[in-house]
């Protein structure tokens, strides 16, 4: 929580303005754009010489906790991102060169590692009692793994009210008003604040980092700190004996018109 | 001597309601939760009488626990994590179970955590008690995984397994409710009450993208689905991201999976995250007016044309 003194001397006007402490969780991953490939041996996909990026939701996430800034709901951000050596890239390129003020890089061995969603939501709630946020901001799944699992446990680990799959935000004072995606469509909530959100599609556009502030963004402090420090362990519980392509569809076929189309689906395929 | 295998495992599945009927997720959940051992079902809701009644009757399910209280009502994850926790240390189950939607999503995970347990999400295959075929990348790599937990949480593609039919009939006890945790306090939920079939269950789906170029045309596609019957429209994110529909019928990667009888893709390219979401429908059929879209290379059956000249002959002809 900072505190701010506003007003002139004559006034003796103090107003104290609560702002809010933000963490926000990235993840480098494979971008989006890439068209996956499993690896010879069938133990993973092809990470090497691969474009990697931040995760998408993981970005919305970052625009929002800037846009709160921005607004002085939010005093101070911190990114922190779990992953290899090149994860420094996602904390400064799309985290540090967007507004975060400071980042740590909860740095594993190799890029090629993987920690499972349990293990992360240990290491966030060990940053998190140091750090003390008043909201964990994260993207609600990464689009390689698609577990869809860390915010919740970490607000399950926290015992805070956790808002998922938020499409709109609005913080006062001590809850936020939230709407979230739903298989049925929407839903809105009042959570308690501290609170872990995580973030949808459509909860804002991200901005794009502009050259100043990239610049800006090598000077911003960024500390390197391991799982083991925190005292967690990254062992897996959860052993990968095969990671396999999916099945392959029979190749298809073009008609020529509707009237073929019709009658395609009614005689062979028979689904009409 | 052929000798059954006699499954050792107790599974506990969730059970997803609207304290009025099961969801027909949570059936398909039931039957990936037969394959691991005896089934229990957890009923929590407030006025769910009607759905204990019912989940009773399903077959494969031995036993259902059931609690009425008002911090049920929602499936707030904040009330329903500690009741699963305390059901757990009382009854020791190998595998708790739930569909991977919204409430499965939100509870499975919070579960596991207060129960120390790496859950393991989007099942679509169980190869035994402790072997899982599980979905990454936007399905385009399968992981298979092997657990060495004593507990394991599972949250299960719906369109992977088939619904539990009826035919059961459960004996039903009840549990104490574990109050409200009062971090959240749910306001309302929007959802669209018009009775059109489901996305996520309908034997036909009928997607439109950009293509569309306007919200009002959407009005061919649900002309469409109104023919062919019991048929339910989508749409891809870039739609519904611009407002022509609302986001629960975006399918994809991070929308909703679908798998029916046929799809029929009008004016979407065809991105692999849209993909991720109908690639295992039985029969695909598109219509674009780009042969090279995607799109045709996961079709049985591809047009390529103006869809607002083929759509409505495909409305007159069926």
């Amino acid at each position: 929580i900072n505190a701010e003194y506003m007003g002139t001397p004559s006034e003796c006007l103090f107003f104290f303005e609560m702002t809010l402490k933000a963490l926000v969780s990235i993840k480098r991953v494979i971008d989006y754009t890439v068209k996956v490939r499993v690896r010879p041996d069938k133990l993973g996909v092809i990470k090497d010489n691969v474009k990697h990026s931040c995760n998408p939701f993981d970005e919305i996430a970052v625009e929002q906790a800037v846009r709160m800034k921005e607004k002085k709901l939010v005093g101070e951000i911190v990114a922190v991102s779990i992953g290899g050596p090149k994860s420094v890239e996602v904390l400064r390129g799309s985290a540090l060169a967007l507004g975060v003020d400071r980042a740590i890089h909860v740095k594993l061995p190799s890029d090629n590692d993987d920690v499972e969603s349990l293990a992360v939501a240990k290491i966030l709630h060990k940053i998190a009692e140091k750090e003390k946020p008043d909201v964990i901001l994260t993207g609600k799944q990464a689009i390689d793994d698609d577990s869809c699992a860390v915010p919740q446990m970490l607000a399950g680990l926290l015992g805070w009210s956790q808002a998922t799959f938020i499409s709109e935000l609005e913080v006062a004072g001590k809850t936020a008003k939230i709407c979230r995606e739903t298989d049925a469509g929407m839903q809105r909530l009042e959570v308690s604040l501290p609170s872990v959100i995580s973030c949808d599609l459509r909860l804002n556009e991200p901005r794009y980092a502009k050259l100043p502030e990239i610049m800006k963004a090598k000077k911003k402090p960024l500390q390197e700190i391991t799982a083991d420090s925190l005292g967690v362990s990254t062992q897996p519980k959860i052993q990968i004996l095969e990671v396999a392509d999916p099945p392959t569809r029979a190749a298809g076929r073009k008609v020529k018109t509707v009237e073929e189309l019709i009658t395609k689906l009614k005689t062979e395929a028979k689904v009409i | 001597m052929k000798v059954a295998r006699s499954l050792l495992g107790k599974a506990l599945v969730v059970v997803e309601h609207n304290n009025a009927k099961v969801s027909p997720a949570t059936l398909a959940a039931v039957t990936a939760a037969s394959k691991l051992g005896e089934v229990t079902a957890l009923v929590a809701g407030k006025g769910s009488k009607s759905v204990v009644d019912e989940i009773s009757k399903i077959q494969g399910i031995a036993k259902v626990l059931a609690v009425d209280s008002a911090e049920y009502e929602h499936g707030l994850p904040e009330n329903f994590a500690p009741l699963v926790k305390k059901v757990q240390d009382e009854n020791k189950f190998t595998h708790i179970v739930a569909a991977h939607t919204t409430f499965g999503k939100g509870v499975l995970p919070r579960a596991a955590a207060l129960l120390d347990t790496q859950s393991v999400s989007d099942v679509i295959g169980v190869k035994d008690e402790n072997t899982f075929l599980r979905s990454t990348y936007a399905g385009n790599a399968l992981a298979s995984v092997k657990s060495s937990q004593a507990l394991n949480i599972l949250s299960v593609r719906p369109t992977s397994f088939d619904k539990a039919a009826q035919g059961g009939s459960a004996s039903v006890a009840q549990v104490a409710a574990t109050g409200e945790s009062g971090l959240t306090k749910w306001l309302a939920d929007e959802v669209d009450t018009s009775g059109k079939p489901d996305l996520t269950s309908a034997r036909v789906v009928v997607s439109g993208g950009r293509g569309l170029k306007a919200p009002e045309n959407f009005k061919l596609l649900y002309s469409l689905a109104d023919k062919i019957g019991n048929c339910a429209v989508g749409a891809t994110r870039a739609v519904v991201d611009a407002g022509f529909v609302s986001n629960d019928l975006q399918v994809g990667q991070t929308g909703k999976i679908v798998a029916p009888e046929l799809y029929i893709a009008v004016g979407l390219s065809g991105a692999i995250q849209h993909l991720a979401g109908m690639k295992d429908s039985k029969v695909i059929a598109c219509i674009n007016t780009d042969p090279e879209a995607p799109i045709f290379s996961v079709s049985d059956y591809g047009l390529e044309g103006d869809l607002f000249d083929a759509v409505p002959k495909l409305i007159a002809g069926l």
